[in-house]
């Protein structure tokens, strides 16, 4: 439940007279349903102004007039009726897509409308071979009317990004683009001011239509993973119990600043990194290190964000908070590792460096051919212009978005979340698989291995009172238990266990010396027991990192495919060789630094292969950034995950090989698109060469391209389970 | 053919009309939770009770 005390004063904001707003990401929301119950249970509380829910996204906003309730309420509130709130704190970065996505659909509708009312009046035009020239010239000169002004709009963003191209020396698909549309539209003003028969505003804003509805589908999809990837940030966001003036107040660890005091208790994670005032406890910092052997910490020893505290209670004095919680040797690291990767140049940009030159040397040898040949000037322009319109790469800047954002589509259905945006075609080109140990190869979470020698139904009471725990071991047996009910008035004896009366007689978990057994030491050095007694029947269950479900399916399956996999580890070799062992993987190695880690990884660059690096562990973060490309699981270490380019959920290790297998097809059909769009070029230019082209047929020309590449990339979509 | 003077204008501004009522519907945030909308018009919650009740 959530506390009363909880101060969520740091995510309410101001909005309006009096009134505070607050976003939450609401988890259980599957219905209609679920909409009305919500919004109707919290516009119940007093001094509640606003609630909606948005459904697209799971999001509640509302907002309250001040001094009326807690935040905390509202969160207790959802918690009634059976859902869970989490304050959310909208992303700079996700509320600057928003604008750009409303920006594009703006553009959007602009050169939609404009495309449509000169089509119209085009079609006229091709159509009406009797019509007189002052009724075409009026055509044409209503074409320029509404076609003018909407480019001058929605051609914004190519503009300003063929201008930016440029200024830094390079090229880009937008150059082309930027350079075929002007002179479209600037060739067919004259050629109207000229009265001649032929104007080029339809196929110019047609293409301006299919480039940005492309540009706006991309940036949908994007969006749309980076809201489910807010959510999950925000369901992760924990709460710390900070000192103040001598009491406890639980505030968002995002409110944490340096030199606070918090309290952390057995079985929680440490919120921030910090020194230890007061305390002893054991830590396991495996989603640090990745080393599972905990280590004895008290005063004075360092302490790092996510370490989870595993048996007595440590106060903490705050060193870093928030976003400086590092450590800074990894830091370094990451910079160099990051700094090395911009290296890789997108398949599209190569495209647009070899296409765009191509195209405007051909347009200037056929202005100059036909000049030569004794055409008059205006002529020789025209056809050059007409040869820069139809290779105007409508087709080629499709051609790699188009499957882009299939794919991405095919991939959050397989429960992978893009990071970045051409992480597809590196995915595609890996052909190492370096794996980390604990939390990849690995559950996250401890489980119990034995549970299937313990009698079920002593299993069953020992995983019901292991509910009432908040230790880490008893944790891992509760996740054992069928009935989610824990026994009443069970009480928990900090450091030696937890106990409770059932059927009148008392049951105890916790230490051997707790239950009253004879001390029992694990059979393996990775295990831990927890022991329980109960009417003179007891059990000692082992916990252990375990392998994700089908860790074993998937490695084989990789492995068959011809992937090289190895395992780099920051784990001991002796809790390494077990799992290499049982997944068959030949080469492995343990007790690595994370320098070691990218030393490795930059050995295998050299020997020219491409790394895919599969990590979860702040110890593993720059061999991210390292490695050609990279995949994180959602239970990764916040810096980690931001390291990765894509996110996988679930306990399942499938997410990795369905990544690889989407990626390769979508890099196949990406070739394909290329290819088509070549084949289009080779027959277009010749006949625009010759002087042949009409604007009907630049028109139709153009349209069958651009549809034939977008039909092609949604075969990616095949494959991925909807 | 001097009628489409008066006609091209006309049927561009209908066209124009569209175009705003869309801007309009976008920024007054019609299109921020396309999935909720569709739910949303199946709840009868904006009736008094006693209305919900017959209505079913």
């Amino acid at each position: 439940m959530t506390d009363t005390a909880l101060d969520l004063s740091l995510y309410a904001k101001p909005c309006g007279d009096n009134t505070l707003g607050m976003d939450l990401a609401v988890e259980g929301v599957h219905c209609g349903g679920c909409i009305a119950r919500i919004e109707h249970a919290v516009k119940e509380l007093p001094g509640v102004t606003e609630a909606r829910l948005n459904f697209t996204n799971r999001r509640l906003h509302v907002a309250w007039a001040d001094d009326q309730i807690k935040p905390a309420e509202i969160l207790q509130t959802l918690e009634r009726i059976g859902y869970h709130g989490y304050p959310f704190v909208p992303q700079r970065a996700e509320e600057e897509e928003a604008a750009e996505a409303r920006r594009l659909t703006r553009y959007l509708a602009v050169a939609g409308f404009a495309a449509m009312n000169i089509m119209l009046l085009s079609v006229s035009v091709w159509a009406g071979s009797d019509m007189t020239p002052s009724t075409r010239d009026f055509f044409h000169w209503a074409s320029a009317l509404l076609a003018l002004p909407a480019a001058a709009y929605a051609g914004q963003p190519f503009f300003i990004s063929a201008f930016k191209a440029l200024r830094a020396r390079s090229l880009n698909m937008d150059v082309p683009i930027t350079v075929g549309l002007s002179l479209a539209l600037g060739m067919s003003l004259v050629e109207t001011a000229r009265h001649a028969p032929d104007a080029y505003f339809d196929s110019a804003m047609m293409l301006l239509f299919f480039l940005l509805l492309g540009r706006t589908l991309d940036h949908a999809m994007r969006r749309k993973t980076r809201a489910v990837a807010g959510n999950l940030a925000a369901l992760k966001a924990d709460t710390a119990r900070r000192f103040m003036g001598g009491e406890l107040v639980s505030v968002p660890v995002a409110a944490l600043r340096p030199d606070d005091r918090v309290l952390v208790r057995p079985g929680e994670r440490v919120p921030a990194d910090g020194v230890v005032v007061s305390g002893t406890s054991e830590i396991d910092e495996s989603l640090i290190t990745g080393e599972t052997m905990r280590r004895q910490v008290d005063s004075s020893a360092k302490v790092y964000a996510g370490s989870l505290n595993y048996s007595g209670a440590l106060t903490l004095r705050v060193t870093a908070a928030g976003q400086d919680s590092l450590i800074d040797e990894i830091e370094r690291l990451l910079e160099k590792a990051a700094s090395a990767k911009s290296h890789t140049r997108r398949l599209a940009d190569r495209a647009a460096r070899i296409y765009a030159p191509m195209v405007h040397l051909t347009a200037a040898l056929t202005g100059i051919g036909w000049w030569l040949a004794g055409a008059s000037v205006h002529d020789a322009v025209v056809t050059a212009i007409a040869v820069l319109i139809i290779t105007c790469p409508c087709a080629l800047s499709l051609a790699i978005p188009a499957v882009q954002v299939v794919a991405s589509g095919a991939l959050f259905r397989n429960n992978v979340i893009l990071n970045a945006g051409d992480a597809i075609e590196r995915l595609a080109e890996a052909d190492t698989i370096i794996f980390d140990k604990t939390g990849t190869l690995t559950l996250p979470e401890p489980r119990v291995i034995n549970a299937a020698e313990v009698d079920p139904a002593l299993l069953q009471t020992a995983a019901r009172l292991a509910l009432s725990s908040r230790h880490p071991l008893a944790m891992a047996l509760a996740r054992e238990a069928e009935s989610a009910a824990p026994f009443e008035g069970a009480v928990e004896e900090p450091g030696q266990g937890v106990r409770a009366m059932v059927d009148g007689i008392e049951a105890r978990l916790g230490s051997a010396d707790f239950c009253g057994l004879p001390p029992v030491t694990a059979l393996r050095a990775d295990t831990s027991l927890i022991m329980f007694s109960h009417d003179g029947r007891s059990a000692a269950f082992a916990v252990s990192q375990q392998l994700r479900p089908d860790a074993v399916e998937v490695t084989k399956a990789l492995a068959a495919r011809g992937y090289d996999l190895r395992i780099l580890s920051g784990d001991r070799n002796e809790a390494v060789a077990p799992v290499a062992r049982a997944l068959g993987i030949a080469r492995w190695q343990g007790a690595l630094t994370p320098a070691g880690k990218i030393s490795e990884i930059e050995a295998l660059k050299n020997e020219g292969r491409r790394v895919l690096m599969v990590g979860d562990g702040l110890n593993d973060a720059p061999s991210l950034a390292a490695a050609h490309v990279s995949l994180s699981p959602i239970a990764a270490a916040d810096l980690t995950q931001a390291q990765a380019d894509a996110v996988f959920l679930g306990e399942r290790l499938a997410p990795v090989a369905e990544a690889l297998k989407v990626a390769r097809r979508a890099r196949t059909l990406m070739t394909q698109n290329l290819g088509l769009a070549a084949v289009y070029n080779g027959i277009a230019v010749p006949v625009a060469i010759a002087g042949l082209v009409t604007p009907l047929l630049a028109a139709v020309a153009m349209s069958c391209s651009s549809m034939m590449v977008t039909l092609n990339s949604l075969r990616a979509r095949g494959g991925g389970r909807a | 053919m001097n009628v489409l003077v008066y006609l091209i204008p006309m049927a561009v501004g209908l066209g124009l009309i569209g175009l705003f009522g869309f801007m309009w519907a976008l920024k007054s945030g019609q299109y921020t939770d396309m999935d909720g909308a569709a739910l949303r018009v199946l709840s009868d919650d904006d009736l008094p009770p006693e209305q919900r009740e017959t209505s079913k």
